[in-house]
């Protein structure tokens, strides 16, 4: 079975290999002529994003605006992955206290307190790679990782049950769902507003002190990446407790 | 990428073959992104916007104020509202952002579906008692007939 897998692993390889390196039709590595260099679209969204939105980083633009879609279900997909992992390992035991607290489960000291050093520092540089993922790299995916990691952090610092004090899973889906309800109010916005579902040019009829529909999709941007934040810090630290548990929810590791 | 395809393929446990998928996920999308490279003329793309002093050489070099040719721009009416008006780009300055948001895309789902998977996985266990597919089969089986 190995040798078998082997055999076809390699000769797969190989075709790949000869595909690439052999074969004309492939461009030659970083060169700006290559087919999906040359395509419109990559090259139309390099011209007018300054134009169109006002945003200078071209992959957040494209990512929230242009394929606002793709980016909205992939937040859905996020939340459904989280309601999947709880679905599938999720144990409810009613019986309860059992839970043993024994000497080593105490949190250490040097570790407790760095982490008080740290965490509002982390969770400080996720707003700042939220709110600058316009400007530099960074966004709502990016910062909801960054913050939901400060979370995880409470959990191995101290344990999964003070984590979950300040953010129990109830809040911590809540939130995943209001997460999602952001992105599509902003959508659902442009559509009252006589446009096309996450069109958001027009949104600076209603926003104070917007006067051009690019300024609107700037600040509808960062919306949307604040709504995708909530999502995926709230999914990340589930995921984490739920499997860190077996699904049992306390304590932790 | 035949590291992460040879460890899904040939390997018996399951954890093994989840760390095979994620090496196969993590090579596609270094492939994606190396599409979008242009070495040697191409800087992030992030178009320079610190003020005056912040200019990219290649990207003011390159940069090209053909605006008639990108037409349309009559409908932005904002655009006007500006005393100078964004330059125009040059897309050999910047590396594709296409395939970089595609990866975005790509590696947040591969997330979840590496979360799930485990979830799926820890069940398994829990409820078979091992993650050998060897033994699971042959488990599953005997469940299958008794």
């Amino acid at each position: 079975m190995k040798k078998l897998a082997g055999i076809v692993v390699f000769t797969v390889g190989l075709i790949l290999l000869y595909g690439v390196s052999s074969l004309d039709d492939f461009p030659s590595w970083g060169t700006p002529d290559s087919p999906a260099n040359k395509s419109p679209l990559s090259q139309y969204f390099i011209k007018n994003t300054i134009v169109d939105t006002e945003v200078p980083n071209m992959v957040t633009a494209v990512l929230a605006d242009y394929r606002g879609y793709d980016t909205m279900f992939e937040t859905v997909v996020i939340f459904v992955a989280g309601l999947g992992i709880f679905a599938v390992v999720r144990v409810f035991e009613h019986g309860g206290a059992s839970r043993v607290v024994t000497a080593d489960t105490k949190p250490d000291i040097i570790i407790t307190n760095t982490c008080r050093l740290l965490i509002p520092l982390i969770q400080l540089f996720a707003l700042y790679v939220l709110a600058h993922g316009h400007s530099s790299p960074g966004g709502g995916f990016q910062g909801g990782v960054i913050m939901g990691a400060s979370f995880i952090l409470v959990a191995l610092a101290w344990d999964l049950d003070i984590a979950l004090k300040r953010f129990s899973e109830k809040q911590a889906f809540i939130c995943s769902g209001i997460g999602i309800l952001i992105y599509a109010g902003f959508g659902l916005a442009s559509v009252f507003l006589g446009e096309e579902f996450l069109n958001y040019g027009i949104i600076h009829k209603i926003l104070p002190g917007v006067d051009s529909p690019e300024m609107a999709r700037y600040y509808a941007m960062l919306g949307v990446e604040i709504g995708v934040m909530f999502t995926v810090t709230s999914i990340m630290f589930l995921i984490y407790g739920l499997l860190a548990t077996r699904g049992k929810m306390t304590a932790g590791l | 990428m035949m590291i992460g395809l040879w460890g899904m393929i040939s390997k018996n446990n399951l954890i093994k073959k989840l760390i095979g998928m994620s090496i196969f996920q993590t090579a596609i999308i270094l492939f994606y992104v190396s599409v979008a490279v242009k070495s040697e003329t191409a800087n992030i793309p992030i178009l320079p916007h610190h003020g005056h002093d912040y200019s990219p050489k290649i990207a003011l070099a390159h940069a090209v104020s053909d605006d008639h040719e990108n037409g349309g721009h009559d409908d932005h009416a904002g655009h006007q509202a500006h005393p100078v008006g964004p330059k125009i780009p040059d897309p050999d300055g910047y590396a594709n952002p296409l395939p970089h948001v595609l990866m975005l895309t790509a590696i947040v789902v591969g997330v979840a579906t590496l979360g799930l998977a485990l979830a799926i996985t820890q069940k398994i266990y829990r409820e078979y008692g091992t993650l050998e597919e060897d033994q699971l089969l042959e488990k599953v089986r005997a469940d299958d007939h008794g």
